[in-house]
């Protein structure tokens, strides 16, 4: 279990966190999501006591970090698959690692063959593919069996392989009881790993939910097609969302297509397209994270509506 | 079951005998501290001949037998600043944190384990060195042996000395956090400013020539003694106060640090 509240980091001027409140809990693999500078990787950190936190907690198990007795029996953390001494064997790294918190040897070797490094163990980790790097992170990780994992974007650069294992990996962890927190700027790879989201964006928690709450949460738009402008103003003014698309069409949310087609009804007007339009999970997080992209592309964020559904970046 | 410093110093261990550079550093210092033994031996001995009544009688062939330590101390300078460094220029300092949060323990492990190994071989090789020159002294001028008043404790002392240099050289590495910049740092300290100490306005090369920590400290190496410095075990003490001072600000900079 992992509990901040309040957590906040400040470089100078730039809020890195932002007053996060959330709990990772056991048994379920918690995806963190956000685009890149969001604060995830801040917030690893802060959870590992490597960094300090400018206010607010975040603890462990109840506990701070460093006041663990033997933290890699509690905490394994993949943060980084690179940081690794290049000319250390991978054997000699976990070799050193399990030493620092009394591990016995002979886990080395297990988790060298969990991970399936066994036939390389005798081999400097900077000859190391980053797929073999992530491996011998993650055996770190597990080396301690500790029941609190967290993985920094464990997917970054592996082949479709290698995010298999990792993704059943995780999918394990979490179903023998562990609390596992797995970071990515993926969505489709958090839908298909993660339970529950925490999602992030400019430093601020912006959703805790269940991946499938995210996709249901009022997300689902209506498309209208109707040559009278006026009708814009009057959805307004019933409290829906209404944004104007590329093609002259109207995309509204916050009302269904039934309370859409009774208003048109209501004020005559003649409607060309009334269609439903279920989000994707990709549109849902588009919308939650949208004001909080760091460097959006395209350039061409359209101008914001209330609530409306989709950014430019979307399509 | 907590984790003990016990353990760390025994991670710290198993990451030095981990990386080549500590062969190589040790290679170094066997290299340097043996194979110079002979050149300054026998500018030991040319030095005696060609000297004074008054140089004779100022001659230690102990000193001359420990002068070696000037390189030997660079070797080992390396390897103390490369324990803490390598860990930022691979970003391992975050993986060793997080195995060991308490970072006092952390940087006591790597003093412990990097000043115990060149407290042993720099001190080997200091003796070594010692019984080389003693070799080449040999009928040309007086010659030290370690039964002799202060000569185990002059070369005992060169072992101390190069062990607070290590330890100098950590605290460097933690300050500095570049190998580049630590090892600088190290270069001047140990040999640039004693070079230069000479060229210093007069009142202040007597303050730098007494309390600068290599030139306190390398005071342990002699026997005959001059009364214008300071005594050997005095000499020593001063530097091993500017290691527990810089060994200080480390401390306080890698805890208040972000890793």
């Amino acid at each position: 279990m992992i509990e901040a509240r309040g957590l906040t980091k400040r470089y100078g001027s730039t809020l890195a966190v932002d007053g996060l409140d959330f709990t990772v809990r056991p048994g379920t693999v918690t995806g963190f999501l956000g685009p890149n500078g969001a604060g995830k990787s801040t917030t690893m950190r802060m959870v590992l006591g490597l960094d300090r936190p400018s206010s607010g907690t975040v603890t462990v198990d109840g506990v701070r970090y460093a006041d663990l007795p033997a933290p890699m029996h509690a905490v394994g953390a993949l943060l980084d698959a690179r940081a690794v001494h290049p000319g250390r064997t991978a054997r000699r790294h976990l070799t050193w690692l399990a030493r620092s918190n009394r591990i016995p040897d002979r886990r080395v070797d297990e988790v060298l063959e969990l991970v399936g490094l066994a036939a390389v163990a005798h081999r400097r980790a900077g000859v190391f593919s980053l797929g073999m790097s992530q491996r011998l992170g993650i055996a770190a990780a597990l080396l301690g069996d500790p029941g609190v994992l967290l993985f920094d974007e464990p997917v970054n650069g592996l082949d479709p392989e290698g995010i298999h294992w990792i993704r059943s990996l995780v999918r394990g962890m979490a179903a023998e009881g562990r609390t596992v927190l797995v970071s990515s700027h993926l969505l489709p790879e958090m839908a298909l790993t993660a339970d529950h989201l925490l999602v992030l964006g400019r430093g601020r928690l912006i959703a805790d939910t269940g991946v499938g709450d995210l996709v249901a949460a009022g997300t689902d738009a209506v498309l209208v097609r109707c040559g009278d402008a006026g009708f814009a103003t009057r959805m307004r003014a019933v409290g829906a969302g209404v944004r104007q698309e590329a093609d002259g069409s109207w995309l509204i949310t916050g009302m269904t297509a039934a309370e859409v087609g009774g208003l048109a009804a209501l004020h005559g007007v003649a409607l060309a397209e009334l269609t439903p339009r279920r989000a994707t999970l990709e549109e849902a997080f588009l919308e939650l994270t949208r004001d909080s992209v760091e460097y959006p592309v395209g350039g061409s964020v359209p101008e914001r509506v209330d609530g409306a559904v989709g950014a430019g970046v979307a399509r | 079951m907590a984790a003990t410093f016990g353990d760390s110093v025994r991670a710290e261990w198993a990451k030095l005998v981990g990386v080549r550079s500590t062969a190589w550093s040790l290679l170094a210092a066997v290299v340097l501290g043996v194979g110079f033994a002979v050149p300054f031996g026998l500018a030991g001995a040319q030095d005696f001949l060609g000297g004074t009544p008054e140089e004779r009688a100022a001659f230690d062939p102990t000193a001359v037998g420990l002068r070696a330590h000037l390189f030997v101390q660079l070797a080992v300078a390396v390897l103390g600043v490369l324990v803490v460094t390598s860990e930022y220029a691979t970003g391992t300092i975050r993986v060793s944190l997080a195995a060991v949060p308490r970072r006092p323990r952390l940087l006591a492990a790597k003093a412990v384990v990097v000043g115990g190994l060149a407290l042993l071989a720099g001190g080997l090789v200091l003796l070594a060195s010692f019984l080389v020159v003693q070799a080449v002294l040999d009928g040309a001028a007086p010659r030290a042996a370690l039964d002799q008043p202060d000569v185990l404790r002059a070369v005992l002392g060169g072992g101390l000395y190069l062990a607070l240099v290590a330890l100098g050289a950590v605290a460097v590495g933690v300050l500095v956090r570049a190998t580049a910049g630590a090892v600088t740092v190290m270069l001047c300290a140990t040999l640039l400013v004693p070079a230069f100490t000479p060229i210093l306005p007069r009142s202040l090369a007597v303050l730098v020539g007494t309390f600068w920590p290599t030139l306190a400290g390398n005071k342990i190496m002699t026997v005959v003694v001059d009364p214008r410095v300071l005594d050997p075990w005095t000499g020593l003490a001063v530097m091993a106060a500017w290691v527990v001072a810089l060994m200080a600000a480390a401390l306080v900079v890698l805890q208040r640090r972000d890793a």
